[in-house]
């Protein structure tokens, strides 16, 4: 994607709650027209950032530069964007064609302005005719699209997001993605979505950034994200990774294993410790002879398209996903292609992710980041 | 839910029971009393006599309307705002103000309208400490305006504590939404605060209204008799047999009124959401 000017620049944003620090000196530039996507563990102060986009907080430190210039000090309503607010917060006491006219009857534009752009931004969100109604006789789903209508029609400059599909079920969640993208495809508004769902990160984003304990581990594109996590957070965040401790013996050469790899990876000490990361569905299962490495079968799962399989070469639990049928308890090699080993620098997240020892398929649910998590918004008492 | 309304079990009409007999003894006979009483004469004949001769009441009807009305609406103008400052106040202040709004409630309304006639009486606190400042006394107790005084004075945490309910229990995402589109502080207030706080305005209103004009003691005390209230008028009624039936007439009149001025305001708070008085 050819980037645009930045629209949004965070410089060294820090910010704490009760002495608690949320945010520890975040930099950030967010381009015009682009769909970005704060993603990270609950408590990993994507929404506090967001918040402070919005104007909902004030950075204890760091600025905050809209179009070059400080807006650290403006108050939402005079900031050119719009939220989308987590479980919508639609005003009861107006129905759904009052609650999106709210922001135009503030600007006060006149009555036929109103109805028309109204009218428009109900066709936009697919819900003609749902003038009348009243927001609480509305589903999750249409509370949601009023929700963006209700922020679009004001035509921002930046629509912020706060986890809005966190409240609808799986199948309306994948609807809503692809009809979110169409909007902001057809728009041309610069979205700041946060999620801490991975895939759907992945999906509608033009850049992700990847936030851990008030930090921000990557920014990159969704491909860049997944194919070259910087560390083992980043890694075992998105998606599935075997991260395995290793040494960079030369440029294009590692060790892990107790085996020698070609890599396609340069440019590190020689000798210095690394983090190895392997993708399960980049390792193939091979008979015995051929493998680089081999191991025994502790556990398959079949998960429609392809087996998960649980392989523990060396006392290290691999994740491998294979299309072949392999039989529990077997002795099978593995073949690596050079393409397929990312190379990491350490970090402070080394050795704490990466194994497959504790799996389980319960464990595999209880990580599953489908739930709601506990609110991040905070609110002064 | 619903099946427990149409099969109650022996012990749940059992505990409903002393509730239904108080409700028939203290309620319902004597509602039923005051319609006997107000459609008959001293002879036990049906008549509409008495609410006919409603008509020589008119004027202090219309004088406990305006005077509950002033007293409603400058209540709602004071409590409003308090309770606002209440609910926004961080949460040990909070306490210390709902206490001091409440201790007042804890002592016998009567009590409470004695100790505003000391203080404001010809020889009471604050006379003498105008004197002792050389300025002139004023005359308060008996005039009109120490009555409806008496009513704000009596009846203004009645107005205070719903509004300070609802405001408490306001989401303040609505507050932050509506930032977001554009209001400020003023237009957040105007389009979203007080629509959304509105029940707690209706049920504030009706609870300040309704005791204010049906009161007695504070014209008595306060107004040094020189106002007659409706409420004054039927005690007066009741303190002879002879006037009973006028009484009770002008009894179900007042009763019907207010009912149907709650049914009015509740119709207005319908919108806001469930809510009863």
């Amino acid at each position: 994607m050819k980037k645009e000017s930045v629209l949004i620049r965070l410089r060294g944003i820090s910010k704490s709650f009760d002495g608690e620090t949320v945010l520890d000196n975040i930099d950030l530039d967010i381009h015009d027209k682009e769909f970005i996507t704060l993603l990270g563990p609950s408590g990993c102060g994507k929404t506090t950032t967001l918040r402070i986009i919005g104007g909902f907080e004030t950075p204890d430190s760091g600025e905050v530069f809209f179009e070059g210039k400080l807006i650290n000090d403006l108050p939402p309503y005079r900031r050119q964007v719009n939220t989308v607010f987590q479980r919508y917060a639609l005003f009861p006491h107006l129905n759904v064609f009052e609650n999106i006219a709210f922001g135009l009857r503030i600007k006060k534009l006149c009555e036929e302005e109103i109805r028309t752009r109204v009218k428009e931004m109900l066709a936009l969100v697919n819900l003609r005719g749902f003038e009348k109604r009243h927001v609480s006789t509305l589903s999750g789903g249409q509370q949601q699209r009023v929700a963006i209508a209700r922020a679009l029609v004001n035509n921002p400059k930046v629509l912020l997001l706060d986890e809005p599909l966190a409240a609808l079920d799986l199948k309306l969640r994948k609807d809503m993605q692809n009809e979110l993208k169409n909007i902001q495809q057809k728009t041309h508004i610069t979205f700041i979505y946060v999620t801490h769902d991975q895939e759907e990160a992945l999906t509608m984003s033009d850049t992700v950034v990847v936030m851990s304990e008030g930090r921000i581990q990557q920014i990159g594109s969704p491909v860049d994200i997944y194919n070259e996590p910087v560390n083992a957070f980043v890694a075992d965040f998105i998606g599935e990774s075997n991260i395995l401790d290793g040494v960079m013996l030369e440029d294009y050469k590692t060790k892990f294993s107790g085996q020698v790899f070609s890599c396609l990876d340069y440019g590190f000490e020689k000798n210095e410790p690394v983090d190895i990361v392997i993708r399960p569905e980049d390792v193939d299962v091979v008979p015995v002879e051929r493998g680089m490495l081999t191991g025994k079968v502790i556990n398959v799962t079949f998960k429609g398209v392809h087996y998960e399989v649980i392989v523990e070469i060396d006392g290290f639990k691999w994740m491998i996903q294979t299309t072949d049928y392999v039989a529990p308890e077997a002795t099978v090699g593995i073949y690596i292609e050079p393409d397929a080993i990312h190379v990491m620098k350490k970090s402070q997240y080394s050795g704490k992710i990466g194994d497959y020892s504790s799996y389980s398929e319960e464990l595999e649910h209880l990580s599953d980041v489908n739930e709601i998590p506990p609110a991040e918004v905070r609110y002064e008492e | 839910m619903r099946s427990s309304v149409r099969h109650r079990s022996l012990l749940e009409r059992a505990a409903a029971a002393p509730h239904v007999v108080w409700a028939i003894l203290f309620i319902v006979a004597p509602l039923l009393f005051v319609i006997y009483f107000a459609m008959t004469d001293a002879e036990g004949n049906i008549t509409l006599k008495n609410l006919a001769s409603l008509a020589d009441y008119s004027n202090i009807f219309l004088l406990s309307v305006s005077f509950a009305f002033i007293a409603t609406l400058i209540c709602l103008l004071l409590g409003y705002p308090l309770a606002y400052f209440m609910s926004r106040a961080s949460k040990p202040a909070r306490r210390a103000l709902l206490l001091l709004l409440m201790l007042p409630m804890w002592i016998s309304l009567l009590i409470r309208t004695y100790s505003l006639m000391a203080l404001l009486d010809n020889g009471g606190l604050l006379n003498t400490l105008l004197v002792s400042l050389g300025f002139e006394r004023i005359k308060i107790i008996g005039t009109g305006g120490a009555v409806i005084l008496g009513m704000i004075y009596d009846f203004l945490p009645y107005m205070v504590l719903p509004i300070f309910t609802v405001l408490t229990k306001l989401d303040p995402r609505y507050i932050e939404a509506a930032a977001d589109l554009g209001c400020n502080g003023l237009q957040v207030l105007g389009r979203v605060i007080l629509p959304l706080s509105l029940p707690g305005v209706i049920s504030g209103i009706t609870m300040v209204f309704v005791p204010s004009i049906s009161t007695f003691y504070i014209s008595q005390k306060l107004g040094g008799g020189a106002f007659e209230l409706i409420g004054d008028t039927i005690e007066r009624q009741f303190q002879h047999p002879s006037t009973y039936h006028t009484g009770a007439a002008i009894s179900l009149v007042m009763m019907i009124l207010i009912i149907i001025s709650v049914a009015i305001m509740n119709r207005f708070s319908d919108n806001g959401g469930g809510f009863v008085v």
